[in-house]
C-alpha cells in the first residue's frame, strides 16, 4: 500500500493503475519510474541553446569551489551558470506565456467572429460583462448595439497581441500603486506576442547575459500572460459562454457511465467543448446512440477544458491531468477528444489496448496515431456533431474488459470574480467588503491560491491535499484553479459541508454565513487571471493596504509540471504575491538566480518565489507570510468594537 | 446567513410574494390598472420600491413590473445537502419581500382607506398608524439628523408579558431610539402590550405602532429609505448608495420577539441589506461574521433584560445617557408625551395660573452649585388636580458665562422638563405651561426634581460656559409675580439687543454642520440676520455651542472680504463652505433665492420658491401639506432641493427668517412674498406686520395670497393685482 500511495492518494487512480498493469497498458505512473529526471536539467544547469554545447555547469557537490574553479564553470561561450539558469527560466516563462497567449488570441478572434455573427450557434451571453469590459476599455456604449460594442472590443483585444508600443490595456485595472511599481521597473508589457518574441531573443545565444536583467524582463513577459493573454481569454470567454456562477456537479472516474456512450473532452480551449455540450443534448444523436445499444451520451471533461465546462454547465469531470490515460483504462471510453496543452502523447499507446478513439481537433495539436477531426468554428455544430457521431459509432467496439471505479464526489464550482462579489452581498449590496471585513477581524486569516498541475514526481494529489487542509485548518480561505482544484474536488473539500469538518472555526463561520465551501473553485489555469482581479478587488475595497503586495495572501503550485506554471508563478510574484512551488524547482542549481527569485524580487516587486517540496512546510511558509502581512497592516491583534456616536457619523465621507 | 435562516427566508419570501400577487390580481379585477395607489401624503410613492428600483408606483398597473422583479429575484429553495451559496440569494429574497409587502400594504390602503390612522397619534378605536407621511418624516427626520434620535428598533411580535414589553420600550426610549412595531406572536402584539401596561404610544413618544401584520415592517424600512433620499440627497434607484447610507448613518436594528416564522426571516434578510442586524430573544441560528452589517448579522437567544444593550452593541451605536437624579425616566423620547384630564396632578401656567422661567447670571460667590429650593407648596402639599403659580428662577455663575448665554440656557428648560416621563411642558418665558401627571407623582416626582434635572442636564451640556448653578422654584403667588416682573424687564433688554445686531457689523459668522451625519455635503453658515433654516439655531446659539464644544459642528467663520454685499457673499464664508462641503459647493449667497442660494439638508422649516408669473416669491412651511403655486407640495420641494444642493429659484429658510431684515434682500426682500399658507401667515402675523411697516407697507399681510385665494400662479395673480402687491412693480425677478 505504501508503494501505491507513493503514486496517488486517489483511490480511483490506484484502481486503474492496477487495471492498466493487468491489461498491459502503459501509463504515466509507470513511465515516471522508468524514465528518471535528468539531474542536470532538473536544476537548470544545462544550456542547449547553441550547437557549441550542450554545456553542463553544475556546482560541485559537497566541496568548496575555488575562485578559479568558479571562473572555469561556464559554457563554451563563457555564459555563467547564472546566465544559463536565468535563460532557461525565462524561456519557460516565454513558452508558458506563448501558450496562454495563443489561447487568448484564438478566443479573441473567435469572439470577433461571434460579434460579427460569423460563428453560428454562438452569441453574446453575458451582456453585463460586455458592458463592464467596454467601460474598462473605454469603448463607447451610448445607444450602440451589443454587437457593435463587441466588435470594437474584439478588435481592441486582437490588437493587444501584435501591439508594438504602449501598455497592455488590462494593466490599468491593477491597483495604481502596482502600476507605478511596474512602470518604475520598466516591466509594463507592450504587446503579448512582442514580449514572447523579445524573451526568446534575449535568451538567444549571446544576447542578454545579466541574470537580473533577464529575470526582470521575465516579469514583463509573464505579466503579458496574467494581465494579457490569460485575462483576455477569461474575459472574452465569459462574455460569449457566460460568466460562471455556482453549480453543483461531480468529479472522478466514477462519472463515466456503464451504459452510455462516454466521451471525454480534454485540453484547454472551451469553444469546441461548449459546442460538444450542446451537441450531446441533440435528440437526434441521443437516438442514434440508442440504435447502437447505448442508453445515451455521457460527456465528461478532463483538465482545464473540463473546468471550463464544469463552471459554466455543470458537466462532470472525469479527473485531472494524471488521470487522462486512466479514463481509457476503464475500457468504457468511446472517445477522448482533445484540443491543446497537457495532452499526453501516451494516450495513443494506452488507447491501443482498448477501443477508445483519440481524436485531435486543433490544427496546432496533432498526435501521431490519433484521428484528426478538425473543429471548425464557422461550422461548429456540424464539426462537433461529426466527432460525437464517431464516438457513438465506436460504442459497439466496447469490449468486455470494462471497470469503472465507483469513486465520484460531489463538488461546487463556478466562483468567478463577479460571482464572489455577488455572493458576498447579494444583488443590492454586492462587494468584497465582507471578505475584507472578516480578514480584518481575523475570522479569515488570509487567502491562498493553490493552483497548477499534477506531477508524477510527487504522489498524485497528495501535496495539494496536505497543503490545502493545513491552510483551511488555519482559517486561510483557499481559491483554486486547474488540476489542483480537481484534486480538492475529489477529496470532498469543495462542498459547503467541508467547512465544518476541515476549516478552522473562523473560516468555517464565514463559510456557513455565505454558504460556500472553504475551498473555492475559480476555474481553469487561464482563470488565474480571475485571482488577479479578485486581489485587485480586495485592494480596492479598502482596509487591506493599497497594493496587492499588502494583502495577507499567498500562492502555491505544489504539484506543478508545465512551463505555463512558471509563467503563472512569475506573474503572480511580479504582481506582488508570495508564491511557493513544490516538487522541484528549475533554478536550484544556482544560488544567485535562486536568491534573486526568492529574496531580491520581494524588494523590487513586493512578491517573491519560494521552493518547498514538503507541502506541510510550504503551507506554513504561506501562513507565515500571511501573518507577516497582517502584522504590517496592524490587523494581527483583535480590535475593539467601535461604537459610533453622531460626531463620528458626521466625520464619515 | 446560516443555511437554516436562508432556507426559511427564501420560503418566507415565496409566501409573501405569492400573497402579493394574489391580492394584486384581485385588486386589478376589481379596480383596473388605472386605479391610483400609494401611501398617504408622500412624494416618495412606495418608498422602498421607489428608492431601490427607482420605479414610481402610482397606479395598480404599475405594480406588475415590480411583481415581475420580485419573481426574478426569488432564488430556488436551498438544497438540504450540498447547497449552493445562499447568503446572496437570501438577501435578494429579503429585498423582494419588502417590494411585495409594500404592494400588500398599498392595496390595503386602497381597499380599507381607514385601516390606518393619518396622524401622529393613536385613537380610542385604532392604534395602527401606518405609513409615516412626509410631514412626520421631516419633523422626525430632524431628530435623526441632529442626533436626538440615533436610530430605531423594529420590533416584531410580542414580549412574554406587557410588563416586559413596557420595560424594553422604556429602555429603548431612554436610549433615545424610536420603536417601530409590527406583527404578532401568538396573537399578541407589542404595541397592544404597551397599551395594556399603560404606556402612551404614538409618534410623540417614539413608540410607533405601524401595523398589526408583519408586512407593516415596510413602513420602518420605507422611513429609512426616504431618509437616505431626503436628507442624504441620494437619487431614487441608486440602491447601493441608499443602502450604504443606511448602514453608515441610520442606527436601526430588528428585534423579533417570539417564534421567528419564515415570513419574519424573510423580513430580517431584507433588513440586513440596509445594514440593520437582527437580535432575537429565541434560540435561532446566529450569523456572526460581519460585512453586510457593521458587526454581527444575527444574534440570538438574548434575555429580555439584556436585549436592548446587546442590540445597541451589535449595531455599533454609542448612546450617551445622562443619569438624571429623578424618580422617573428621562430622555427625548418622553418629550412628546401628553398629560391630560384625569391624569393631571398639578397644572401651572397655560392661562390658568401664572408661570415664568428665567435664567440670570450672578457673581461666583452668590451661587451655591446644586442648591435647589422650593419656596411655597410642594406637590405633596397639594391634592391631585391642583393648580399653582410657578416661577423657575435659575442663577448661574462662571468665568466663561456671558449675559448672551442666558436666553440659550433658558430655552433648554422647555425640552429638558419635557424629557421627564410624566411631565408635560409647553411654551417658554412668561407663557410657560406645565402639567405633572399622577403617575409621575406616584413614582415620587416632586417639583424640586425639576431643579435637579435642570441642574444635571445644563451642567452636562453647558458645563463649559458656567461653573455653578442654583435653582429656585416659587409656588407662591406674590413671589411668582415678583419674578415675572423682573424677568419681563430682562426679556425686553435682551430682545432689543439681538434685534440690534446686523450682519454688516458682525465679522464672525458661525457654521452649522450638525446635519452632516445625514447630509454629508451640506453646510449652513449662520449670521445674525439669517438664522438657521431648521429654525433651531440662531447666531447666538451657534456662538455658545462653539464655546461649549470648540471642535464641534459649530465653528467660527470669519466672513472676510465682501464679494457681494447685496446678495450676501463673502470670501471667508466661501472658503469655509468649500472645505466643509467636501469640495461640493464653492460659494453661495445669503440673501438671494435667484442667484446661487444657500444649500439645505432638507430639514428646513420652510421653502421659498420663485413665482415668475407673479414676479414674486412664495414660501411654504413644513406643516402645510397642500398644493402650492409653484406646482410642488412642501415635501416634493424638500426632496428636490435637499441633500446639500444649491438650487437657483429655491431656498430653504427658517420661519423666523421671513421677518428678518435680510430675508431675500438681494431679490427685493420680504415685499417679494406673494403667497404663503394661511397657517404660516397667522403664525408670524405680528412680526410680519412690524417688518412690513418698516419697509413702508403696513397692510402688506393682507396682500399676500394664500390657499384660500388659490394654489396656482394664475389663480393668485388677479388677487395680487387687485391688492396692488408691491412685487408686481419691482424689476423682473428673473433678470
Amino acid at each position: 500500500m505504501a508503494e501505491k500511495e507513493a503514486k496517488s492518494i486517489d483511490l480511483a487512480t490506484l484502481e486503474m493503475i492496477d487495471k492498466a498493469a493487468q491489461d498491459g497498458a502503459h501509463v504515466v505512473f509507470e513511465r515516471a519510474e522508468t524514465t528518471r529526471p535528468c539531474p542536470i536539467g532538473a536544476e537548470g544547469s544545462c544550456c542547449s541553446i547553441c550547437a557549441m554545447g550542450p554545456c553542463r555547469v553544475m556546482a560541485p557537490k559537497g566541496k568548496q569551489e575555488t575562485l578559479e574553479d568558479r571562473r572555469r564553470r561556464v559554457g563554451v561561450c563563457g555564459a555563467t551558470p547564472e546566465t544559463i539558469s536565468a535563460r532557461n527560466f525565462v524561456r519557460k516563462i516565454a513558452a508558458g506565456t506563448a501558450s496562454h497567449g495563443d489561447h487568448g488570441r484564438v478566443v479573441a478572434k473567435f469572439f470577433l467572429a461571434v460579434a460579427k455573427g460569423e460563428a453560428p450557434g454562438y452569441e453574446i451571453k453575458d451582456e453585463q460583462k460586455l458592458l463592464q469590459l467596454a467601460l474598462d476599455l473605454g469603448v463607447t456604449i451610448g445607444d450602440r448595439s451589443n454587437k457593435d460594442i463587441a466588435v470594437d472590443i474584439g478588435n481592441l483585444m486582437i490588437n493587444e497581441f501584435g501591439k508594438q508600443e504602449g501598455e497592455l490595456l488590462f494593466l490599468r485595472r491593477a491597483p495604481l500603486k502596482r502600476q507605478e511599481i511596474w512602470r518604475k521597473n520598466g516591466v509594463m508589457p507592450r504587446g503579448i506576442d512582442m514580449e514572447v518574441a523579445e524573451a526568446m531573443h534575449r535568451t538567444h545565444m549571446g544576447t542578454d547575459q545579466d541574470y537580473r536583467d533577464l529575470l526582470t524582463a521575465g516579469v514583463r513577459t509573464a505579466l503579458a500572460d496574467g494581465w494579457g493573454g490569460s485575462m483576455i481569454a477569461t474575459e472574452l470567454q465569459d462574455i460569449i459562454f457566460g460568466t460562471p456562477a455556482p453549480v453543483l456537479s461531480s468529479i472522478n472516474l466514477g462519472v463515466l457511465a456503464e451504459d452510455k456512450v462516454n466521451i471525454i473532452i480534454h485540453g484547454h480551449e472551451p469553444s469546441l467543448a461548449e459546442m460538444m455540450a450542446t451537441v450531446c443534448q441533440d435528440p437526434e444523436l441521443i437516438e442514434y446512440a440508442k440504435t447502437k445499444g447505448a442508453k445515451g451520451i455521457n460527456l465528461a471533461g478532463m483538465c482545464c477544458t473540463a473546468n471550463e465546462m464544469l463552471m459554466r454547465h455543470g458537466v462532470p469531470i472525469a479527473g485531472n491531468f494524471l488521470q487522462q490515460e486512466l479514463a481509457i483504462v476503464t475500457g468504457a471510453l468511446e472517445a477522448i477528444v482533445v484540443d491543446v496543452q497537457c495532452i499526453m502523447q501516451g494516450l495513443v499507446d494506452t488507447a491501443s489496448c482498448y477501443h477508445t478513439k483519440v481524436i485531435t481537433t486543433d490544427a496546432r495539436a496533432k498526435i501521431q496515431g490519433a484521428t484528426h477531426m478538425p473543429f471548425e468554428e464557422h461550422n461548429a455544430y456540424e464539426s462537433a456533431k461529426a466527432i460525437v457521431k464517431a464516438a457513438i459509432d465506436n460504442y459497439v467496439n466496447r469490449g468486455k474488459n470494462v471497470r469503472i471505479p465507483k469513486y465520484k464526489q460531489d463538488m461546487i464550482a463556478g466562483f468567478s470574480h463577479e460571482t464572489i462579489n455577488y455572493l458576498l452581498g447579494g444583488m443590492f449590496r454586492a462587494s468584497y467588503r465582507p471578505l475584507n471585513d472578516n480578514i480584518i477581524n481575523g475570522r479569515i486569516r488570509g487567502v491562498a491560491a493553490v493552483v497548477g498541475c499534477n506531477n508524477p514526481r510527487t504522489p498524485h494529489d497528495a501535496s495539494n491535499l496536505i497543503m490545502v487542509k493545513e491552510l483551511i485548518k488555519n482559517d486561510v480561505l483557499v481559491v483554486q484553479t486547474g488540476c489542483m482544484a480537481m484534486a480538492s474536488g475529489k477529496a470532498g473539500l469543495m462542498v459547503p459541508e467541508a467547512a465544518k469538518e476541515f476549516a478552522g472555526p473562523g473560516l468555517a463561520s464565514v463559510c456557513e454565513a455565505v454558504g460556500i465551501p472553504p475551498v473555492l473553485h475559480v476555474g481553469a489555469c487561464i482563470d488565474n487571471s480571475r485571482i488577479l482581479m479578485s486581489t485587485t478587488a480586495m485592494v480596492k475595497d479598502g482596509g487591506l493596504g493599497d497594493d496587492i503586495s499588502d494583502l495577507p495572501v499567498a500562492a502555491a503550485a505544489p504539484e506543478w509540471m508545465s512551463e505555463k506554471a512558471i509563467a503563472i508563478g512569475q506573474y503572480a510574484v511580479g504582481s506582488g504575491v508570495f508564491t511557493v512551488f513544490g516538487c522541484n524547482f528549475p533554478t536550484t542549481g544556482n544560488k544567485e538566480v535562486s536568491d534573486f527569485l526568492f529574496k531580491e524580487m520581494e524588494e523590487i516587486f513586493g512578491g517573491m518565489w519560494a521552493f518547498e517540496p514538503d507541502p506541510l512546510k510550504a503551507a506554513q511558509l504561506m501562513i507565515a507570510h500571511i501573518d507577516k502581512k497582517r502584522k504590517a497592516l496592524g490587523i494581527d491583534k483583535a480590535r475593539e468594537r467601535v461604537l459610533y456616536d453622531m460626531a463620528m457619523r458626521r466625520a464619515l465621507e | 446567513m446560516s443555511k437554516i435562516i436562508a432556507s426559511a427566508a427564501i420560503r418566507g419570501a415565496y409566501k409573501i410574494i405569492e400573497r402579493a400577487e394574489k391580492q394584486w390580481r384581485e385588486a386589478m379585477d376589481k379596480h383596473g390598472a388605472n386605479e391610483p395607489v400609494g401611501f398617504p401624503n408622500t412624494a416618495y410613492y412606495l418608498p422602498i420600491i421607489y428608492g431601490i428600483l427607482g420605479i414610481k408606483v402610482e397606479k395598480l398597473g404599475d405594480m406588475e413590473q415590480v411583481l415581475k422583479r420580485c419573481r426574478a429575484l426569488l432564488p430556488p429553495p436551498v438544497r438540504e445537502s450540498h447547497p449552493l451559496p445562499y447568503l446572496a440569494p437570501a438577501l435578494d429574497a429579503g429585498m423582494a419581500t419588502f417590494f411585495a409587502e409594500e404592494i400588500i400594504e398599498a392595496i390595503r390602503y386602497l381597499e380599507q382607506p381607514n385601516f390606518y390612522l393619518k396622524g401622529e397619534d393613536i385613537t380610542e378605536n385604532n392604534i395602527w398608524l401606518g405609513a409615516a407621511n412626509d410631514v412626520i418624516l421631516r419633523k422626525r427626520g430632524i431628530e435623526f439628523v441632529d442626533g436626538t434620535a440615533p436610530g430605531f428598533a423594529a420590533i416584531l411580535g410580542a414580549a412574554p408579558t406587557p410588563q416586559i414589553a413596557a420595560k424594553i420600550a422604556q429602555e429603548l426610549q431612554e436610549k433615545n431610539l424610536y420603536v417601530f412595531m409590527a406583527a404578532d406572536y401568538n396573537g399578541q402584539r407589542f404595541a397592544e402590550q404597551l397599551i395594556q401596561a399603560g404606556v402612551q404610544i404614538g409618534w410623540p413618544t417614539r413608540l410607533v405602532s405601524f401595523g398589526p401584520d408583519v408586512s407593516a415592517t415596510v413602513f420602518a424600512m420605507g422611513f429609512a429609505t426616504r431618509a437616505a433620499m431626503s436628507f442624504g440627497g441620494i437619487e431614487p434607484g441608486d440602491f447601493r448608495k441608499i443602502l450604504i447610507y443606511n448602514k453608515d448613518r441610520i442606527f436601526a436594528f430588528a428585534l423579533p420577539l417570539g417564534y421567528v416564522t419564515d415570513e419574519w426571516y424573510a423580513n430580517g434578510a431584507g433588513a440586513i441589506n440596509w445594514g440593520f442586524p437582527v437580535i432575537a430573544d429565541t434560540p435561532i441560528p446566529e450569523v456572526l461574521p460581519s460585512g453586510i452589517c457593521t458587526y454581527e448579522h444575527v444574534v440570538s437567544n438574548i434575555p429580555h433584560d439584556r436585549i436592548v444593550a446587546r442590540a445597541v452593541e451589535v449595531r455599533g451605536l454609542k448612546v450617551t445617557v445622562t443619569e438624571v437624579p429623578i424618580p422617573v425616566a428621562f430622555g427625548p423620547a418622553f418629550e412628546g408625551e401628553r398629560v391630560r384630564g384625569d391624569d393631571i396632578y398639578l397644572e401651572a401656567g397655560g392661562g390658568r395660573t401664572q408661570m415664568v422661567e428665567w435664567v440670570t447670571s450672578k457673581r461666583m460667590d452668590e451661587v451655591e452649585d446644586g442648591k435647589i429650593e422650593v419656596i411655597g407648596p410642594e406637590l405633596a402639599d397639594v391634592p391631585a388636580g391642583s393648580r399653582l403659580p410657578v416661577a423657575i428662577a435659575i442663577e448661574v455663575a462662571g468665568r466663561s458665562m456671558q449675559e448672551d448665554y442666558e436666553p440659550i440656557l433658558e430655552r433648554q428648560i422647555h425640552h429638558l422638563i419635557n424629557y421627564a416621563q410624566g411631565v408635560m411642558h409647553i411654551g417658554q418665558r412668561d407663557i410657560a405651561w406645565i402639567r405633572v401627571s399622577k403617575q409621575a407623582v406616584e413614582k415620587g416626582f416632586k417639583l424640586r426634581h425639576i431643579g435637579a434635572l435642570l441642574h444635571a442636564k445644563l451642567h452636562q451640556d453647558f458645563g463649559r460656559i458656567f461653573d455653578k448653578m442654583q435653582v429656585r422654584i416659587y409656588t407662591e403667588t406674590d413671589k411668582v409675580k415678583e419674578i415675572v416682573e423682573k424677568a419681563r424687564e430682562v426679556y425686553r433688554t435682551r430682545d432689543a439687543r439681538i434685534e440690534g445686531m446686523t450682519d454688516e457689523t458682525t465679522e464672525t459668522y458661525y457654521s452649522c454642520t450638525l446635519c452632516q451625519s445625514f447630509a454629508p455635503s451640506h453646510v449652513c453658515v449662520i449670521s445674525p440676520e439669517r438664522t438657521g433654516l431648521c429654525g433651531s439655531y440662531n447666531w447666538m446659539d451657534c456662538k455658545a455651542a462653539y464655546e461649549i464644544n470648540p471642535t464641534g459642528p459649530n465653528q467660527p467663520v470669519p466672513k472676510g472680504n465682501t464679494i457681494d454685499g447685496r446678495l450676501g457673499q463673502w470670501q471667508g464664508v466661501n472658503d469655509f463652505v468649500f472645505k466643509a462641503s467636501r469640495q461640493k459647493i464653492d460659494h453661495y449667497n445669503f440673501y438671494s433665492i435667484v442667484n446661487d442660494p444657500m444649500t439645505t439638508c432638507g430639514c428646513c422649516e420652510a421653502i421659498a420658491a420663485v413665482l415668475p408669473l407673479c414676479n414674486g416669491v412664495m414660501t411654504v412651511n413644513r406643516d402645510y401639506t397642500g398644493d402650492t403655486p409653484c406646482g410642488m407640495k412642501f415635501t416634493t420641494l424638500a426632496g428636490t432641493i435637499g441633500g446639500g444642493l444649491s438650487t437657483p429659484g429655491f431656498v430653504g429658510h427658517g420661519k423666523y427668517n421671513i421677518t428678518q431684515r435680510k430675508f431675500i434682500k438681494g431679490d427685493g426682500g420680504l415685499l417679494r412674498i406673494v403667497w404663503m399658507p394661511k397657517m404660516l401667515k397667522e403664525e408670524i402675523a405680528e412680526r410680519l406686520k412690524t417688518r412690513a411697516a418698516e419697509m413702508g407697507a403696513p397692510n402688506f399681510l393682507d396682500m399676500i395670497a394664500d390657499e384660500t385665494i388659490g394654489v396656482t400662479e394664475e389663480e393668485i395673480l388677479p388677487f395680487l393685482t387687485e391688492k396692488g402687491h408691491p412685487a408686481l412693480g419691482m424689476e423682473p425677478i428673473l433678470g
